[in-house]
């Protein structure tokens, strides 16, 4: 993958990540949302924040499974775009919703279940979209700045629960995405007791294969 | 005439739309009252699905609200019908599979005169009445809805219920060839529903057969249905082919399904926290703005004594 090719599948991945935006504004523009079309914009905006954060964290895998390192450099992109329709979600819920009726709102999150989780995973979220640069990779220092971002496991299990809990009967999307987070997390999980195992010291371990394979 | 099939009437036997149009002006220049809610008919029969056979006339009831109804457009294509599949926009098209002709309702249980009855002879041989009620979803929105039908009491009445009859239970059509959801174990099926007998008997509960004038649509319920305004709408049975009398509270299918958040007697209630979101408020769909949810459905003054000293968070 040669340098410019990366940009311009950058370009074209940044338009990409626009096009959720774009269908929902057409269709509301159409009136094409359907009877309630204030829940239909809140179903979309969470739906594509909750699967651009799986596609960050498919990042990882998919580079290591396959040795496409360049892959790592559209990490950051999904990252904040799974934060940008989080933001159009609680602005959604904010001021179409409740129309900025503080009270209820504020109720809202103390009371019920599936909103607390999705607003604390939210909160998570700022302080990693604040840091998403380069400057701050180097200011933090690239250990505590790695730390910081695995918080995104913290918010992408939270994103799952918040829709596993507000559906009334009918748990299969949900169910879906938490099951390929599952897998998602899972191959942390296990690449990280690998790495344990590697470290420690035996006869054998420096014999195998620097990519842990046997 | 009575037990003609609907699909054969005469076109003879149909009211013109213009005679029906001109009868609803001049019968609206009658009261005031009934002004209101007439012209909200005319307007809204004329916004109605044209290829749906037209229902005999209907006699306004005190009972209507003089709010405007929500569109037929947004009441036939948001619906919650899990017989055909659990969002709410598909059952629009997917309820095209539902055959309603001919169609038979069992009335049988703690009952002196069972029988069973055809859809014509309930919908020819029963006083219909146009009756606009606020529908109240669980799920947090609302409806106003030009329901045609006729209190379920008179049905009842016929049937000369004996003094075991305590509840009466409903069940819906079971056939997952027509209802291909019901191939699902989402829900157990058939669905059930049930009220006390008492709320069955009540001047408000209705078996609704048409919607704007005209015979249900099928993603509405058709081609009979319940209707009790001041419970969430599931407990509003669909296409209802037995009614029994029964002298134990009947297990209704969503008490079933989660028993700590839908209870048997589901009054509309926003204090109710069973549900895990809030039934505090509601959107009325096509309004912007929420607006509170009343006790009841805002049918207390009819209703309330119903469940005097009775824990209405006990009893949800």
């Amino acid at each position: 993958m040669t340098a410019e090719r990366i940009v311009w599948l950058k370009r074209a991945v940044f338009a990409a990540c626009l096009l959720p935006l774009a269908a929902l504004v057409t269709a509301t523009l159409r009136h094409a949302l359907g009877a309630n079309p204030i829940a239909a914009v809140e179903h979309s905006t969470g739906r594509w924040t909750l699967v651009l954060l799986l596609v960050t964290l498919s990042v990882t895998p998919v580079r290591k499974l396959t040795g496409a390192y360049w892959l790592l450099r559209f990490r950051r992109m999904f990252g904040l775009y799974a934060f940008f329709y989080a933001c159009l979600h609680v602005l959604a819920y904010v001021v179409l919703d409740q129309f900025f009726d503080w009270a209820a709102i504020g109720h809202d999150i103390i009371t019920v279940s599936y909103m607390i989780v999705g607003v604390a995973s939210f909160v998570l979220m700022i302080p990693l979209a604040l840091t998403a640069n380069n400057g701050m990779v180097r200011r933090l220092g690239a250990k505590r700045w790695q730390g910081l971002h695995r918080l995104v496991y913290v918010i992408a299990i939270g994103g799952v629960l918040h829709w596993l809990w507000l559906v009334k009967l009918d748990r299969t999307q949900p169910d879906l995405y938490g099951a390929i987070l599952a897998v998602l997390l899972g191959f942390r999980v296990i690449a990280a007791l690998r790495g344990f195992a590697r470290r420690i010291p035996s006869g054998r371990a420096p014999r195998l294969p620097a990519d842990g394979t046997q | 005439m009575s037990n003609s099939k609907l699909p054969q009437i005469r076109p003879s036997e149909i009211t013109d739309e213009a005679v029906y149009h001109s009868r609803r002006r001049f019968l609206a220049t009658v009261s005031a009252a009934a002004a209101t809610s007439l012209l909200v008919t005319d307007r809204s029969v004329a916004e109605s699905a044209p290829d749906l056979p037209a229902l005999p006339p209907a006699r306004p009831s005190r009972f209507s609200t003089k709010v405007r109804p929500t569109s037929y457009r947004d009441i036939t294509h948001y619906n919650n019908f899990y017989e055909f599949a659990t969002d709410k926009y598909s059952p629009a098209t997917l309820a095209a599979s539902l055959v309603t002709r001919p169609w038979t309702v069992a009335v049988d249980g703690a009952v002196k005169q069972p029988r069973t009855y055809g859809i014509e002879e309930l919908i020819h041989q029963n006083p219909l009445e146009d009756r606009v009620y606020r529908f109240r979803c669980v799920e947090g929105w609302s409806m106003v809805i030009p329901w045609v039908g006729f209190p379920l009491s008179r049905l009842i009445r016929q049937a000369q219920p004996t003094g075991n009859a305590k509840y009466v239970k409903f069940t819906t059509l079971y056939n997952p060839r027509e209802m291909p959801n019901q191939r699902s174990d989402i829900l157990r099926w058939p669905y059930v529903e049930g009220l006390r007998m008492d709320e069955a008997m009540h001047p408000l509960t209705i078996l609704a057969v048409g919607l704007y004038g005209r015979v249900l649509p099928n993603q509405d319920g058709a081609p009979v249905r319940l209707v009790v305004p001041w419970k969430y709408g599931f407990k509003s049975i669909k296409s209802i082919v037995r009614i029994s009398f029964v002298e134990e509270q009947p297990l209704t299918t969503w008490m079933r399904a989660v028993p700590s958040e839908y209870g048997f007697y589901s009054n509309v209630n926003p204090n109710d926290d069973h549900t895990p979101w809030s039934q505090e408020r509601e959107r009325r769909i096509g309004d912007f703005f929420k607006r509170p949810t009343q006790l009841f459905n805002g049918y207390g003054d009819q209703v309330a004594q119903l469940y005097r000293g009775m824990d209405l968070n006990k009893y949800y």
